[in-house]
């Protein structure tokens, strides 16, 4: 594996029109890890995902990817490195679950062919390990906000990619899938190498699975680190202007790794 | 957990419904040609077809002379086009939904029909024949075409053109043009009925540089929309997991989009402005083969030429006079629509 840093952005800038939603955002982000980025609404957390994905360029600043610049990798390969769950889950038409799951083999899908037995295998399996098989046939118009939250999550895993951004990927579901979902993700960093990159409103899913964590702050990275390094009560209330509490649980995670730390708010 | 499927494919075959279309199309084609003032038999037809192909004289012995020049120089030209807008409608309505992720949307929405009208009204007012007999459907392409560039310039942003801004644009774009219509209605005094007549669609003495017009830009336009099929279905799960799926969306969406405004462009100049054929048909025939665009677009293009071959035989053999096609889908169309709309609604919220 080449050394350096996944994700390297420097001084990374971006505005919608006039409004500057990132400013000068630098961060470093290595492998094999479950990262999770947090921060008060409008910090520019989506925004960031969007440049990480290449869906939007940054306006100045650079992000490198494995070393290479971002903006010089063609799209299909860089879709069979990293994939995205995004906020917004809606599909307007009646596809079937297993339409839509397939839809993430298309970066190694030659046109006009069909699937592999491949792609049908990976398809299959991430059916079977998002519990949504039993759905196949159903139209994604007729699932609830959670089930359409997890086909589009097995879409992202069925790309079979090294590296996942979610982007409050499980705002939707139960807390039984929340935990489900998560900790496939976070095994995979853990068991193979994978990397993970999240960004969380609840704080505690947060402190449940990721490695590091990054708060933001205004288009900024207020604090970076490992949850021991960062995840305290000044913290917090810099970032998020609340009074809290962190507790330390004698949970094991579902790495193995204990205690879990978790987060009370006082009202 | 609630169990809430069966695990059945709710769709037959995809092929099934279009090899099934396919031949329905034939059908359609060759009891048309038979209807009319002239009645003639289906067999005589296809003899008559059969003996133009081959070259093969004999088969016409013992028929009228008239039946072979009324069945190809005739009705022919005129079925052919009619089935030809019917397809290409049909396939323009559903690279428009696809691409404005709405399933209102039909070849009309970004006012590609309105510019085509105002065109169309501002030749036949002032007379103009600089170009012979072309010059009415020239002005039609010509303004649907620079509607079609206006709305475009109107909803491009940094990043390139989203689906509300195409909409919004092209409903502004189009309540302009249809003032600009009503004026120049107004101020045509005894024109005014040719101006009526013209948009309310007719497919009366199409010539066979009709049919060949029309076949070639729908034909191109399909097999285009048909290579980009399963972008089209990626771009219905939005911009965000299309891109990060490799997809180009802004160039996939931007090619889509002319193409399916310059297939309707050329329907609407040879036939004017026919109604719900691009807005029924594609929904009519995500029942039967789904959403996937790579059965859809071939399955509406079979039934979109189907319906409006179908309806022109109507209005040309069956009704007492002849009614104007637009008319005619519409009364037809939009009942049937209803019909589906509310039967068919347990397919999820904001199906239809």
């Amino acid at each position: 594996m080449p050394d350096g840093a996944l994700y390297e952005l420097e001084r990374v800038c971006f505005s919608y029109g006039e409004a500057r939603v990132l400013d000068g955002l630098s961060l470093s982000l290595d492998r094999g890890l479950f990262h999770a980025i947090v921060g008060p609404n409008g910090c520019g957390k989506t925004t960031l995902m969007d440049l990480m994905i290449g869906i939007r360029r940054p306006d100045s600043g650079a992000i490198r990817f494995c070393g290479r610049d971002l903006s010089h990798i063609p799209r299909r390969a860089f879709a069979r490195e990293v994939a995205l769950v995004p906020q917004d889950y809606g599909i307007n038409f009646a596809f079937t679950v297993e339409e839509v799951v397939l839809m993430g083999r298309h970066p190694y899908m030659e046109r006009f062919s069909g699937p592999s037995s491949r792609d049908v295998e990976i398809v299959e399996r991430v059916m079977d390990t998002l519990d949504i098989s039993r759905l196949r046939y159903k139209f994604v118009t007729q699932l609830s906000g959670g089930e359409r939250q997890r086909v589009v999550f097995a879409r992202a895993l069925a790309q079979d990619t090294k590296v996942l951004l979610l982007d409050e990927a499980t705002s939707n579901m139960d807390i039984y899938h929340t935990i489900h979902c998560l900790g496939l993700v976070k095994r995979a960093a853990a068991q193979e190498g994978k990397t993970a990159i999240a960004t969380f409103h609840d704080l505690n899913t947060a402190a449940l699975f990721c490695d590091t964590i990054v708060f933001m702050e205004r288009g900024r990275v207020a604090a970076q680190g490992s949850l021991d390094e960062v995840f305290d009560r000044k913290t917090i209330k810099e970032v998020f202007g609340v009074e809290c509490r962190v507790f330390e649980v004698p949970f094991a995670d579902c790495s193995g790794k204990s205690p879990v730390k978790q987060v009370v708010f006082k009202t | 957990m609630t169990e809430k499927g069966t695990i059945s494919r709710p769709m037959g075959p995809p092929w099934a419904w279009t090899s099934l279309l396919a031949v329905g199309l034939i059908a359609t084609v060759i009891l048309s040609m038979g209807m009319g003032y002239l009645k003639i038999s289906p067999l005589e037809v296809i003899k008559i077809i059969w003996s133009a192909i081959t070259g093969n004289r004999a088969l016409l012995e013992g028929m009228d002379k008239a039946y072979s020049f009324v069945v190809l120089e005739v009705r022919l030209p005129r079925i052919l086009t009619s089935a030809l807008v019917g397809a290409g409608l049909a396939v323009a309505g559903v690279i428009y939904q696809g691409i404005l992720l709405n399933p209102l949307a039909d070849p009309y929405t970004l006012g590609i029909s309105a510019g085509a009208a105002f065109g169309a009204s501002l030749a036949l007012l002032m007379n103009i024949t600089v170009l012979g007999m072309a010059s009415v459907p020239l002005f039609a392409f010509g303004g649907a075409v620079l509607t079609l560039a206006v709305v475009l310039f109107l909803s491009s942003e940094k990043g390139g053109v989203s689906s509300n801004n195409l909409i919004l644009s092209g409903i502004i774009v189009a309540a302009i043009l249809s003032a600009g219509i009503s004026f120049l209605k107004y101020i045509a005094d005894e024109h005014v009925s040719v101006i009526i007549f013209w948009l309310m669609g007719s497919f009366v003495a199409r010539t066979w540089g009709h049919v060949g017009i029309t076949f070639t830009m729908v034909l191109l336009g399909f097999m285009l929309c048909f290579v980009y099929a399963r972008e089209l279905n990626i771009l219905c799960l939005g911009d965000r997991s299309a891109i990060s799926l490799g997809v180009r969306a802004q160039r996939v969406r931007l090619l889509l989009l002319v193409t399916a405004s310059l297939i309707t462009a050329v329907c609407v100049s040879v036939s004017g402005i026919i109604g719900f054929v691009g807005l029924i048909v594609p929904h009519l025939m995500r029942f039967l083969t789904g959403a996937d665009n790579r059965a859809l677009l071939p399955a509406s293009a079979l039934a979109g030429a189907i319906l409006l071959c179908a309806s022109d035989t109507v209005t040309r053999a069956l009704l007492p006079t002849e009614m104007p096609i637009g008319v005619l889908t519409a009364i037809i169309g939009g009942p049937v629509f209803c019909y589906i709309f509310k039967k068919r609604r347990g397919m999820g919220a904001g199906y239809a």
